[in-house]
Parts: structure tokens; sequence; C-alpha cells
């Protein structure tokens, strides 16, 4: 059977499972069959997708369908960018439907999951295989509606239905701007299938409007901002798991439709394409990870976290189309593998992270940090795990997290070697706001580990919290390995990589298993590299060593007693630092300029005996600046377009003649 | 042979960094207490002080999970690490290529990463003040730190700090004014990262004005021992760094055979005296700054990184 039939039938699986869930909606068991099935379907997929991927020279495989547009059918193609992001989304499905098995059974009602579950993944896929305009479109517009409803799975809770309507408005914008965008591609001819999209010759002005409706298109379902306001109300209202997938996942079926087009479809870019791309992704990444050190909601905290990583990939893929404007096909490969590698980091440690947040959702009922606290006594295997996901996203060493950002910054070191002076001095400075986002995503993932799972627990539900289900434990377990194993060997995924770079850009990184001891150098050794295992190896060597000696010449004696309170320890828990005291030093930095942050505190008089007050007041300026003065203008608008619903017949008579005449006049003076 | 001997003179380069990093935070209390007109401890006293802590008993904070215990053997291993991946007395080490620089400052940050949380871990406020300060500090510095490593890149085209310092201490590098401008960057960034006076008392005894003594407070005994140790190797970390990049004097290069090492250590020596010589110079003529001046500080770096590297660009152009 070839590698795309393969994946056709798996979707064509996980269509079926969602019927499944349908016609076994109510039955007790059907949670269980469900994620089984969904679980057993994404692992065929993803062992397909790996073996086209890394077998020998994988020759694309195309398949057409008697579906869709009566003259065009469906099309659908497997090359080594789709088997790539196929890669990613199926180990998200899996990963996420085996979490679900544990997971699943904790929602109050799985029906509303069930069957929208295994059709988001469907979704997912199709829109990765999809090879024509129209099938794309629509695999996209499918993906985006089953995410929809299973957002408003749960749409009693407060917040939820705002979320989903947001959702669904951004949803459609975004789709609005790729059918505008495949429009302009396919040209006067019509032609929608994207074989003879790549081979038409696209104008400078094309390939400009087309870019920008890109930006709107997948930015706005991959979260750049400003375009982002959807995604941390959406992501944290779904269930964990599809929170996972929504974060971890469709977010880079966005960044695989932006590449898909940009890189592939439109040819050859131009230069100033790559300065708009890397503004956009530098500031995304700086906002976004400022977003989420303001928030104390956990799974909103992620949900921002994902725009920071999102700029990061986009800052990356900027470089790349910097590069590859100029003809530097190797450092153009090495921006382009940093973001593909960074995709693949993401989609672990996000799923991660998510899982584990789902976990102390079901011990605590919480996602309020701030009632949070503790955990790591209660919760011992969820807190391991979620300490090497936040390690992993912060971007330190040895895992992978800073692999692709060290792949990063070194292709950022390569700018020089650009003509452009805008690009020149533009790459160091967007180089320094990742290196700014870096450090920044260190803080704030110290700041969640921190409150959630260390410290002294600040409610019941904090104290009396249990471990969760093995199989939710698995599949966080199985993340973290992946994201220790791509940090310490990270020359298989470069040298995995090289077939779509090779695909798309025409160049690729050095053969990275040749260089000794498995340590990675993107140019040369005398330049730059890195050996991911030698520093686990030196690390557990030297810490073992010390321990030895330590353990071996020092005292043994351990007491335990106080913490030491300065003379005065208050015993209420929620005196110790929150959520928000930790983000203060930052927000006094950053915040008065990025969310013209007040503190007010409110100090009684000496002898006056009620409490004191301290409220933080933010202003989201995107939300302020932007969407509400829309929302306020469409308001306005539909106020005044109402009135025309309660005119007398004379009146609508007359309405209609003088449109009429208007339209012919219109006609005259115009032909 | 060949790889014996490379063995051999790593080992050497991880003891000398152990040995020598008390010996130099003891001279700089020396310096300082000398400049104020005080006897002050003998310069080994630091090493007696990590004796004292490992036979001291540990006193946990009732809180305290694994984390904690963790935690101090964890960043003493990755600044050990980093401290032996820094080329000292010679370049072209056998390990030297594992990680560059942008590599080592990252095994540091992930040092900080686990001692701002154990700083959380405890549950009260001054771990809490600590860490939340620690890690505002850190996030300044590193965009700084970037640049800076952006104008030596492009200066020796590499980040491979023995390939760095092999193409510094070549003749045709002269004099530059953005090399001048990334040495005080540099040297700004270090004293934030590692807790000196302008922008952290490593004396200091009252908890609200310590950033990273707070982070520390409840460590005791050889938990304590570590940690300090830790602190004492990241100082001759970043004096080495300085050192290797800006003034690679008299470095051994590569297989120049013992003679040439030796007087590489005796240079090294010499170069680590007169960095905390200076450092403790400075310490005395200056006064801590308040917490939210840091931000300036930091950002006065990152204007020299980013001068020099334009600079470098123009220059290059005409």
């Amino acid at each position: 059977m070839s590698s795309v039939v393969l994946q056709i039938s798996c979707v064509a699986g996980l269509l079926g499972i969602a019927v499944l869930a349908i016609i076994l909606s109510r039955a007790k068991t059907s949670t269980t069959i469900i994620y089984c099935a969904t679980t057993a379907v994404s692992l065929v997929a993803l062992f397909g997708s790996i073996r086209f991927l890394v077998g020998e020279a994988p020759n694309p495989s195309g398949l057409v369908l008697p579906v869709g547009l009566p003259w065009l059918g469906a099309h659908f193609r497997l090359d080594a960018l789709a088997s790539f992001f196929l890669v990613v989304v199926n180990l998200g499905g899996a990963s996420a439907s085996l979490y679900g098995l544990g997971y699943g059974h904790h929602d109050p009602a799985p029906h509303r999951v069930l069957p929208f579950f295994p059709a988001f993944l469907a979704g997912m896929n199709l829109v990765v295989l999809a090879d024509d305009a129209f099938s794309y479109l629509l695999c996209w517009e499918f993906m985006s509606l089953a995410s929809w409803a299973l957002v408003m799975a749960h749409h009693r809770e407060s917040g939820n239905a705002k979320a989903g309507y947001v959702y669904l408005v951004m949803a459609s914008f975004g789709t609005l701007a790729l059918l505008l965008a495949f429009g302009l591609l396919a040209g006067p001819t019509g032609d929608y299938g994207f074989a003879a999209i790549r081979a038409a010759r696209h104008t400078p002005y094309v390939a400009t409007l087309v870019l920008i409706l890109m930006l709107l298109g997948a930015g706005s379902k991959a979260g750049l901002v400003p375009l982002h306001v959807w995604l941390p109300l959406a992501h944290p209202a779904a269930p964990s798991h599809v929170s996972a997938l929504m974060s971890g996942v469709m977010t880079k079926v966005a960044i695989y439709g932006f590449i898909r087009v940009i890189f592939d479809l439109l040819g050859q870019p131009i230069w100033p394409a790559s300065v708009v791309v890397l503004f956009l992704g530098g500031i995304t990444a700086v906002m976004g990870i400022l977003y989420a050190l303001m928030e104390k909601d956990l799974k909103r905290l992620l949900a921002y976290s994902t725009i920071e990583n999102i700029g990061v990939i986009f800052a990356s893929l900027g470089l790349a189309l910097a590069f590859q404007a100029n003809g530097q096909k190797l450092a153009a490969a090495l921006a382009f593998t940093a973001a593909l590698f960074h995709v693949l980091n993401h989609s672990f440690f996000k799923s991660l992270l998510f899982f584990g947040a789902g976990a102390v959702l079901t011990a605590t009922g919480e996602r309020d940090m701030d009632k949070l606290g503790g955990l790591i006594h209660r919760m011992p295997f969820t807190s391991f795990v979620v300490l090497v996901g936040c390690v992993a996203i912060s971007a330190l060493p040895p895992f992978n997290g800073f692999v692709s950002e060290w792949l990063m910054f070194q292709a950022v070191l390569q700018s020089p070697e650009l003509p452009q002076w805008a690009l020149k001095i533009m790459v160091p400075a967007v180089g320094a706001l990742l290196a700014l986002a870096a450090a920044l995503a260190a803080a704030c993932f110290v700041k969640a580990f921190g409150v959630t799972f260390l410290g002294r627990p600040r409610s019941t539900a904090a104290e009396t919290a249990h471990e969760v289900d093995r199989y939710s434990l698995s599949a966080m377990i199985i993340l973290a390995a992946l994201c220790l194993l791509a940090g310490i060997l990270p020359g298989l995924v470069i040298d995995a990589l090289a077939p779509i770079t090779i695909d798309i850009l025409g160049g690729r990184m050095p053969i990275q298993a040749n260089e000794p001891w498995l340590s990675i150098a993107p140019i040369a050794e005398s330049r730059s590299s890195y050996n991911g295992l030698l520093v686990m190896i030196f690390i557990t060597l030297s810490a073992s060593l010390s321990v030895f000696v330590i353990h071996r010449f020092a005292s043994h004696a351990v007491r335990r007693g106080p913490a030491w309170g300065c003379g005065f320890s208050d015993p209420t828990p929620a005196a110790q630092y929150s959520a928000g005291s930790f983000a203060q030093p930052i927000r006094r930095v950053f915040g008065t300029l990025v969310f013209r942050a007040r503190d007010h505190v409110d100090m009684p008089a000496p002898g006056d005996v009620r409490p004191a007050r301290f409220r933080i007041e933010l202003h989201d300026l995107v939300w302020e600046g932007i969407y509400l003065p829309i929302v306020g203008a469409v308001g306005f608008s539909s106020d005044r377009l109402n009135r025309l619903q309660f005119l007398t017949i004379r009146r609508y008579l007359s309405l209609v003649f003088a449109t009429l005449v208007t339209l012919l006049l219109v006609l005259a003076i115009w032909s | 042979m060949v790889v014996i001997s490379d063995i051999i003179v790593l080992g050497v380069q991880m003891l000398l960094v152990l040995l020598l990093a008390p010996l130099l935070t003891g001279f700089v209390r020396k310096i300082k207490a000398r400049l104020v007109r005080r006897q002050g401890a003998s310069v080994f006293q630091p090493y007696r002080d990590l004796l004292r802590l490992l036979r001291k008993e540990v006193v946990l904070a009732e809180n305290t999970s694994w984390l904690f215990r963790v935690t101090p053997y964890v960043t003493f291993a990755a600044i050990w690490v980093a401290a032996a991946l820094v080329p000292t007395f010679a370049t072209g080490l056998l390990f030297n290529w594992t990680a560059d620089l942008i590599a080592i400052v990252a095994l540091l940050g992930s040092a900080r990463f686990f001692l701002a949380l154990a700083g959380m871990d405890v549950g009260t406020s001054f771990g809490g003040i600590g860490s939340s300060r620690e890690v505002m500090i850190a996030a300044l510095a590193e965009p700084a730190m970037l640049l800076v490593f952006f104008c030596i890149a492009l200066v020796a085209g590499s980040t491979q700090l023995s390939t760095v310092a092999n193409f510094m201490g070549s003749s045709y590098v002269g004099l530059r004014v953005s090399l001048g401008m990334a040495v005080i960057a540099l040297i700004m960034v270090a004293l934030a990262e590692n807790a000196r006076i302008p922008v952290d008392n490593p004396t200091t005894h009252l908890e609200l004005t310590m950033v990273h003594e707070a982070m520390v407070l409840e460590y005791s005994g050889r938990h304590l021992a570590m940690i300090e140790f830790g602190a004492f190797l990241k100082l001759l970390l970043y004096i080495s760094l300085i050192a290797c990049v800006f003034l690679p004097w008299k470095i051994a290069l590569f297989g120049t055979g013992p003679l040439a090492y030796a007087v590489g250590a005796g240079a090294y020596v010499v170069k680590l005296a007169a960095a905390g010589f200076f450092l403790a110079l400075f310490e005395t003529a200056t006064a801590k700054m308040r917490v939210f001046r840091i931000p300036q500080f930091l950002g006065a770096a990152l204007m020299l990184g980013l001068l020099g590297t334009l600079l470098l660009f123009v220059s290059r152009s005409f």
C-alpha cells in the first residue's frame, strides 16, 4: 500500500470512529473504546509517516479522490514536508488519546467530546495531506469547526461561550483571508491544484498580497500578535487533552499552511517579505511571554506561552526567508531546520505541560495558581514530568528546547553575510528580542512550576490532592522522555529534516551523523558545535561525583525545623509568594509600557483596623486598542442599520426604487 | 597517547578551577578588607568555611521537597561543567567543542533555574522575593549577553571559545572600538550575573536587600557548602571567560607541550589576581543600587552591545 493511501485510510478510520462515537454516545464504555481506537489509528499513521520521512529518498506520492469540485476532484499528496507535519499531528494525537483514556473518565459530558475528538484529528491530518486549494480550505474549515465544538464542550462554564464566539469569528476571518490568498494564487486560469500553482509564475505584487493574506489567515490560527486574542480564551476552555492538541498541534498545522504557501507554492521569495515576518515573530515572542508572566490561570499561561513559541518559529522562518531570498542555501537550511525542530519540540513539551495542567485540574479542580501549591508532595510523578517540561520549554540544556533555540541563534549569527542593510541591523535586534523571550520564558516557568507545585498548599483542594491515573501518567512520561531524547540526540532529528530542506529550499545542513560523538555542528566545528549527550553525561558524572564525595566525607545529620521567617513567621499559606507577586519585578520593568500596569495600594491610616488592599490594574492594549474599536464600530453601524427594519411599505418601495436607479446609473457611467 | 594526555590536561583544568575558585573569592574579600583598612580574614578563609559547613548538620525547613535537596548538586554540577568547558590556561581541550559560548551561558541558566525553584520550595516570602528578582535580572542580562556574543562572533567568526581565543591571540585583531564596548558590556553583565555590587551585595545581612542570598536563605550545612562553592566557581568562570575572549595573553595553544601549559597556568593565575583586584577596587568604590535601577544598568549593557555590533558593520563597509 502506498504511503498516501495508508494515511488517507487512517483518516477514514478516524472519521469512522467519530461516527461510532455518535452511535455509542450514551454507552458507559464509550470513552475507553473511542480513545483506544484513536490511539491505535494515530499510532499507525505516526509510524507510516515516520517510515516515509526517514526511509530512503522520500518520493512524493499523490492520490486523487472523486469528491469535491466535479472538474477538480480531491487531490492528496504526501511529500517530506507533509510527512513531518503528519508526525507532529499523529504523535500529538496518539499521546492525547492515551491521556484521554484516563482523563476522559472525569469528563461530565463525554458525548460532547467523543465524536469531535477523532473528527478533529482527521481534520488536521487532511489539511496536511491536501494538494489542491479547494480541499485545503474545506479541510481547514472542518478542522476549525471540530475544534470549535470541542471548545464548546463545557459550554455552561462561565466564559466558555464567549471563548467559542471569539474563536468562531477569528476562524472565519482567517479562512476568508486564506480563501482570498488561494484565489490570487490560482490566478485568472483558476487552476486550484497545488502542482499548477507551483508551476505558475507569480508577480511580486501578487506575492506580496499573498504574504499579507497568509500572515492574516495562517497567523490568526497560529496566534501571531495582534491576531492572537482568541487563543488564550479558546485553548484553555477545551478539555485538557484537546487544549494540548490545539496548542501543541493545531497551531503547527497553521504553520504548515504558511510554509506550504510562502516557501513552496510562491517560489523564490523577495527579501522585504522576511523583514515583515521577522518583525512579527520577534514581537509575538516577547508579547506572548509577557502576557504569560502576568497570568495566574495555569492553562491560560500555557496558551500565552504557545504564542511566544509561535513567535520564535515565525522569526526562524523569517530568517530562512531572508537567506533564501539572497540565495544563501546553507544558512537558509539552518534557519528552516531550527524552525521545524522547534515545531517538533514545542509539540512535545506543550502537550506535556497541558497534560500536567489537566492532571492538576483533575486532582484539585483548580486552574488558578493562587489556590494551588505544594503539589510536589502529593503528586510526585506528575510534578517530576512537568518539571522536565518546564526545563525543556525554558530552553535549558540538555533538553530539546535549547537545541532549537541554539540552532536559531546560530542562524542569527549568519546575518552579517546578508547584503541588505535593513536585514543586517534588524536580525541582531530580533536575536536580542528572542534572547529576551527565552529568558522571560525561564522566569515564567519558574513561576508556573514554583507556584503550582512548590511551597505550601494554598487551599484544601491542593492539600488533599492525589496522584492521577496511570494512563495520563504514561502519556506524560513518554513525552518527557521524548523531550530528553530530542535534546541529547539532536543530530538524528536534524538529519531526518534534511529531505524537507532539500525539497523546499534546495539546500541542506551538513550531515550530522558524520560528526564525532553525536555532536551537532551547523556550519563547521571550528565555528560552533554543541553536544547534548556529552553535556548530559558530564552533568550526571559531576553531580554523582559531588554527591559521592559529600556523602563520603560530610556530616550526614539532617534535622527538620521551621522555616526562617525573620522573627515573624506568618502561618497562613496566603503569605507565600503568589503568581502576581512573583511577576511583580518584571511587571515593574516591562508592564508600564506594555500593559499600562498600575499598582493601587489602599493602606488604612494607623489605628484603623480595616484590612489594607492591593490591586493591580492591567490593560490588554491589543484588545482595547484594536478589537474594542472594531466591535464598537460594528455595533454602532448595526444600530443605525437596525432602523431599516421598521419602515413602512411605501418607504421600502421607494428605497428599492432608489437602489435600482442608483445601480443602473452606476452601470451606465461605468460602461 | 594523545588522548591520554588530553584527558590529563582536562582533568588538571577541572581540578584547577575547583581549587582556585575559593581562593579567588578569598583574595577579593581580603583586598576589599585592606582597602577599607581592615585586617580581613585570611585568603584561605573560604576553604575553611566550606569545610566547616560540610561538618555541620543540615536543617531543612518543614515543607521542603526532594527538589530542595537535589538542587545544590545539580547547580554545582552544571556550573562545574560550564567552568571546565571554558579555556583557562590552554585552548583546544579535549571537550571544548562540546559547548560553545551560548551553550555555556545556557548551562549557567539551568543552574539558576533550579536555584530559583528551590527558593520557591520553602513557602516563605524571602525565597520568593529572591527568586523573582533573580529571574528578572537574568531576563535583562541575557539579551545584553547575546549581543556581546554577536559582536565577538562577528569579529572572530565563531562562537567556539577555543577558536575565539586563538583568533584574539593572533596579531591581526588590533584595537577595535567595538571590542571595547563589548568588554564593558560583558563586565556589566558579569557583575549582575554574579550578584556583585552594584547589582546585589554578597555580604549583606538584611534579608530584604538581598537577591541571591535571599533565594538560598534556607540552605544550611553541606547543601549550603555546595551552593557557596557553585557561586565561587561562577565568579571564576566569568573572569576566565572575559580573560579568554579579550585577553588570551600567554594562553597555551593546543598541543604545545607541558612548558607552554605551565606558562599558561601561571599567566592565568596572574589574570585572575588582576581581575580580582580590580573587582575589589570597583566594589569598594561604588554603592549598591536600588533594585529597580538594575534595568537601566543592564539596558546600558544592551545598548553597548548593540552599538558595538553596529559599529562593526559600519567599519566593515567603509
